[in-house]
């Protein structure tokens, strides 16, 4: 099973059915991308496929052949979504963190506070009460 | 616990035709869309299928079209395809309406429409639309094609008349006169299942269609009739209370769920005054 990873070709000899959490974590060493719920509520498991966001723990791994997956070692560490959420304290236990910033990524620039609300409903956080999360997104778009 | 990948089987046709040649040949195989439902199941250790067919990688079964006047949706156009349809925005914008509340982005990236009616909760947020609308549901075997109204389309709770070696390829959609409406009512507006959830038209009939109140979703053909007829609106909530037979379960009781469609009924029915 081939797809891209982070920018670089990747090839995992699992069964076409593994989810692709499972693959990211175990397979490939990438244990940034989180599991919560495995029902498609909390969106800790968030990757992009080809740029969308996803449930990793809802993708049988045989529907990312040939696409391109990031996840949040994707971005290195300094990327301006990852400073912001730190400088405004946007994570605090840090489960939700990776899925909330890939999310953020594809709201594109200068966001509305509705946009940010609603593109994050499927991003649960259970410690900040999302304002520093907002604040975090508002700073670095 | 989460079920043994192991045990489980995935064929992955190149194409339509060798989709449907498989589901002839190698039953019994289960359509595989974009797994938002079956991967639930799958990680609560509730899945029971063991054999499945990807289609997600069927391109020709997304598409969106307007031909001869009649508006056809692929199966497996997603969520986010339909909120982004500026034909399925045009001709049936509350079917955008109820992409954009179905879950989280996430979800919408994923899941299809052809999946919302296959999985058939009666909770599914497009199948009431889809019953308003007066869908026709195009379902395609190695042996050819046939056109099922929605309305026919379920035979009970979580199931239709689709053959085991059928697959949902489209729907197909005619013009809809009279103004549209939409209303889910659930703990959350983007990310939770319905507890009630009504689509409507208000035209020279009035098409009415309630989910999570019955054990698959339903018209309330009684409820038209009176009010295409001038009934007063409080006969019309008294005889939605005699056609629909909800529950009490996880999401809700059943005493609320009756509340809330005799509300939703009154809201339609004001907030489209001006249109009858």
């Amino acid at each position: 099973m081939r797809f891209t990873l982070n920018g670089r070709e990747v090839d995992v000899d699992v069964s076409p059915l593994a989810r692709l959490l499972d693959v990211l974590r175990e397979e490939c060493g990438l244990t940034g991308t989180k599991e919560g719920c495995g029902e498609g509520e909390c969106g800790a498991c968030t990757v992009l496929v080809n740029g969308e966001v996803v449930c990793s723990c809802l993708v049988p791994v045989a529907q990312v052949e040939g696409t391109e997956v990031t996840t949040i070692e994707g971005l290195g560490d300094e990327h301006p979504l990852q400073r912001a959420f730190m400088d405004e304290i946007g994570a605090q236990c840090g489960i939700c963190t990776p899925g909330m910033i890939l999310t953020a990524i594809t709201l594109g620039s200068n966001p509305t506070l509705a946009q940010i609300r609603e593109g994050l409903a499927g991003n649960l956080c259970r410690c900040t009460g999302y304002e520093a999360i907002y604040r975090a997104i508002q700073r670095a778009s | 616990m989460r079920t043994a990948i192991s045990r489980l089987e995935l064929l992955q046709p190149r194409s339509l035709q060798d989709a449907l040649r498989m589901l002839r040949d190698e039953a019994p195989l289960t359509p595989l869309a974009g797994a938002t439902d079956l991967y639930v199941a799958l990680n609560f250790g509730t899945l029971e299928n063991t054999r499945f067919l990807n289609l997600w990688g069927l391109h020709p079964l997304r598409r969106v079209t307007l031909r001869e006047d009649m508006l056809r949706i692929g199966a497996l156009a997603t969520y986010t395809a339909l909120r982004r349809s500026r034909l399925v925005r045009r001709r049936l914008p509350i079917l955008v309406s109820a992409a954009r509340e179905v879950g989280g982005v996430q979800i919408q990236n994923r899941g299809t429409l052809g999946g919302n009616v296959a999985n058939a909760s009666p909770a599914g947020d497009t199948l009431p639309v889809l019953a308003v609308a007066e869908a026709i549901v195009v379902l395609r075997s190695a042996d050819g094609e046939r056109r099922v109204p929605f309305g026919e389309f379920y035979t009970g709770y979580r199931a239709s008349v689709r053959r085991p070696d059928e697959l949902i390829v489209a729907f197909e959609i005619p013009e809809i006169h009279g103004r549209q409406w939409f209303r889910k009512v659930g703990t959350r507006a983007a990310q939770a299942i319905s507890k009630v959830v009504m689509a409507a038209v208000r035209g020279p009939r009035p098409r009415i269609a309630l989910g999570s109140v019955a054990p698959t979703v339903i018209r309330l053909a009684h409820v038209e009739e009176a009010l295409a007829g001038g009934a007063s609106l409080d006969d019309a909530v008294r005889l939605l209370d005699r056609d629909i037979q909800p529950i009490d379960d996880l999401r809700s009781t059943a005493a609320y769920r009756r509340d809330v469609a005799a509300n939703l009924l009154r809201r339609f029915w004001a907030e489209t005054a001006d249109s009858g």
